[in-house]
C-alpha cells in the first residue's frame, strides 16, 4: 500500500473546502448554469424524435428493435457525464489553476496541494451528477426512463464524473497553456463522443474499431446509462463497473500526482 | 511554545535543476520583530518566504516556525502563520466580503467568527466601504490592502509579506507601513521581503541583505548604514579631471558611475568642507547616507536581470 500513501496519502477532508468554493461560484449563477443541461435534452428529443428519428425509425439494440430516440437518449445523458466533468477540470480548473492564481491562495491555508486537487477532482464530477440528474428529470418527464432503475444513473454519473474529471486534471496539468486542450478535445473526447455507443450500436462498426470503443471509458459510461434507461440488465454490467472504478482510481491518481508537479514547485 | 523563534534556518536551500535559488542560509526571527529581506530580482527572497510557508519544498537544510519542522507538518506552520503574496490572489469570483469568507473557511473558521473578523479587519484597512465591490473594481492599493486583511484572518503570530507595497503610490504605501507598525506594536512577528530600501528603513528592526541566493549582511538598519557607509554621502556631477584627480588622491571611499562621483562620508562634514574650500563651483548634493547607499556598494549596480 506504500504506493496508495504516496499518491492519497496528503488528501484530506480539508479537500470539502475547495469543493465549496467551487460550488459557491457556481451558486451565484445557478440559474444560468441550469439553461445547457435544462434545454439540451429537450432540443435533442425535438430534433430527433420529430426530425431524425423518423428518418431512422428504429435500431435494433440487444437483440430487440427500439426507436431511435430511446436508443439515443442515453447516449445523450452519457455524453453530459463526460463534457461536464471533463471540461470543468480541464478549461475551468486551468483558469483557477493559471490566470487567477486560486490554488496558490488556497496552498498558503492549511490546505496542501492534494486538498485542492481532490476538491477539483470531486467538483467536476459534481457538475455531471448535478446535468446528469437535470436530465433525467427532463427525459424522465418525456417517459424516455424506466423508473425507479432508472434513478441510478445518478451514482452512475458521479463515478463516471470522477474518472472524466480525473482525465481532466491529467490534462490540465500537463497543458502548457490553455489553448493546448485543443488536442485531447478533438483527439480524444470528440472522437469518444461520437465512437463511444452514443448515438449508434458499437457492433456496426467493423471488428478492430468495435475493440477499440471497448477500451473507451465512455462506452462503458453509455452501455450502463442505457441499460438503466430501457429497465434491463446491461451483460457484463460488472466488467463495466469495474473498468469505471479501477480507471477513476487510476486516473485519480495520476491526477495527483500530475498536478503536484505542476503546482509543488 | 514561547522559547522557540518564530522563524529559525539552518543551512536553507532551495534548487531549481542547476540553479541555486537559495544558497545554505542561516538566520532566525525572534518574537515581536520585523525583520526585512533586501536583495535585487532574484536574491532568493520570495522563494525564502515561500519555503517558510510551507508550499516550497526544501532541497536541504530545515526551517522551524515556532518550533515546527515545515517540511514535517506543513498544515500545522500553516495554521499559525498568515502570507500576503507578491502577487494579486484575490479571488475575482467573490465580493471583497466574500473573499474574506471564503478564506477563512480554509481555516475551519466558524462562520459567526469570520463575519466579526471579517468586518474588523475591513475597517482596520479602510476598506469598510467597498465590502460589497468586485475584485475588479479594487485599485490597486485596495487589492493590497485586502490582501493583508486575508492574511491577518486567522490571527497569525507570524505575518509573511512578500513585497508588500510594490507597484503601490504614496498613500497606498504610507497606509500599509502605518498598519504593519501597529501590527508589530501589537507584538506580532512579522517578515517582509523589499526592494525598496526606504521600507526596511522604516519598518524593519533587522534586515538581512541578500543577493544570489546569499546572505550578504544583517543587523540593524541605522547600524549598517553607519558600518558600511557613514554618515554623510557626497555627490559631485559634471566633474573636470582636476576634480576627480583631487577625489582620487584624496584617500576617501567613492564610486564613479559616468560622470557622477560618490563619495562616502564616514566622519561626516570633513568631504563636502573639503570639496566647498577647492572646488566652490563644483555641482554637489550633499545628503545623509541611506540604506540604499549600502544595498548599492554590497550588491553592485548593474542590473540584475
Amino acid at each position: 500500500m506504500g504506493v496508495w500513501r504516496t499518491v492519497f496519502g496528503n488528501v484530506s477532508h480539508r479537500a470539502i473546502r475547495v469543493w465549496q468554493r467551487n460550488a459557491d461560484v457556481w451558486a451565484t449563477t445557478w440559474l444560468v448554469n441550469f439553461i445547457p443541461p435544462l434545454f439540451e435534452p429537450i432540443l435533442y428529443v425535438l430534433a430527433f424524435g420529430m426530425g431524425m428519428g423518423s428518418l431512422i425509425g428504429t435500431v435494433v439494440y440487444g437483440g430487440t428493435e427500439i426507436p431511435y430516440l430511446r436508443f439515443m437518449i442515453p447516449g445523450v445523458i452519457s455524453v453530459a457525464i463526460m463534457f461536464w466533468s471533463y471540461f470543468e477540470t480541464t478549461y475551468a480548473s486551468f483558469v483557477r489553476m493559471y490566470y487567477q492564481r486560486t490554488f496558490d491562495a488556497i496552498m498558503a491555508t492549511p490546505l496542501l496541494a492534494e486538498d485542492v486537487i481532490a476538491g477539483e477532482w470531486i467538483w467536476g464530477a459534481t457538475k455531471a451528477v448535478m446535468a446528469a440528474t437535470v436530465m433525467l428529470v427532463i427525459v424522465g418527464a418525456f417517459g424516455l426512463v424506466a423508473f425507479p432503475q432508472g434513478l441510478l444513473i445518478v451514482p452512475l454519473s458521479a463515478l463516471g464524473g470522477l474518472l472524466f474529471s480525473a482525465l481532466g486534471l491529467v490534462t490540465t496539468a500537463l497543458a502548457p497553456r490553455i489553448d493546448h486542450f485543443n488536442i485531447p478535445s478533438f483527439l480524444i473526447i470528440f472522437p469518444m463522443f461520437l465512437f463511444s455507443g452514443t448515438f449508434f450500436p458499437i457492433d456496426v462498426l467493423p471488428q478492430w474499431a468495435t475493440h477499440v470503443a471497448l477500451a473507451l471509458p465512455l462506452t462503458h459510461v453509455s452501455f450502463l446509462v442505457r441499460a438503466l434507461c430501457l429497465g434491463r440488465p446491461a451483460p457484463l454490467w460488472p466488467w463495466h463497473l469495474l473498468y469505471l472504478t479501477l480507471g477513476s482510481l487510476v486516473a485519480g491518481g495520476l491526477a495527483i500526482v500530475l498536478m503536484r508537479r505542476r503546482l509543488v514547485r | 511554545m514561547n522559547d522557540h523563534h518564530p522563524i529559525e534556518a539552518r543551512r536553507l536551500t532551495k534548487r531549481y535543476g542547476t540553479l541555486t535559488a537559495v544558497d545554505a542560509i542561516d538566520f532566525e526571527v525572534e518574537h515581536g520583530q520585523c525583520v526585512g529581506f533586501l536583495g535585487p530580482n532574484g536574491a532568493g527572497k520570495t522563494t525564502t518566504v515561500k519555503m517558510i510557508a510551507g508550499f516550497s519544498p526544501i532541497t536541504a537544510g530545515r526551517v522551524l516556525v515556532f518550533g515546527v519542522d515545515v517540511s514535517a507538518n506543513p498544515r500545522d506552520v500553516k495554521r499559525q502563520i498568515g502570507v500576503c503574496p507578491q502577487e494579486d490572489n484575490l479571488d475575482p469570483d467573490f465580493s471583497v466580503m466574500k473573499n474574506l469568507l471564503v478564506f477563512a473557511r480554509y481555516f475551519n473558521m466558524p462562520s459567526s467568527v469570520s463575519a466579526t473578523r471579517a468586518n474588523e479587519l475591513l475597517e482596520f484597512l479602510h476598506l469598510s466601504d467597498k465590502r460589497d465591490a468586485k475584485i475588479d473594481e479594487l485599485s490597486g492599493g485596495m487589492k493590497r490592502r485586502l490582501l493583508l486583511a486575508r492574511a491577518l484572518l486567522n490571527t497569525p503570530r507570524l505575518l509573511l509579506l512578500d513585497e508588500p507595497t510594490t507597484g503601490l503610490d504614496p498613500q497606498a504605501r504610507h497606509l500599509i507601513w502605518q498598519r504593519v507598525r501597529t501590527l508589530r506594536d501589537g507584538g506580532a512577528t512579522v517578515l517582509l521581503t523589499t526592494h525598496y530600501m526606504e521600507e526596511a528603513s522604516q519598518l524593519c528592526d533587522r534586515v538581512i541583505m541578500m543577493d544570489a541566493g546569499r546572505i550578504l549582511l544583517e543587523g540593524r538598519p541605522d547600524e549598517l548604514v553607519a558600518r558600511e557607509v557613514g554618515r554623510e554621502v557626497i555627490e559631485l556631477w559634471k566633474t573636470t579631471p582636476e576634480v576627480t584627480a583631487f577625489v582620487r588622491g584624496s584617500g576617501w571611499a567613492f564610486e564613479q558611475v559616468e560622470d557622477r562621483i560618490i563619495i562616502r562620508d564616514q566622519q561626516g562634514g570633513q568631504v563636502s568642507r573639503l570639496i566647498e574650500e577647492r572646488f566652490p563651483t563644483q555641482a554637489r548634493l550633499i545628503r545623509g547616507a541611506t540604506l540604499e547607499d549600502v544595498f548599492l556598494i554590497r550588491t553592485g549596480r548593474a542590473l540584475k536581470e
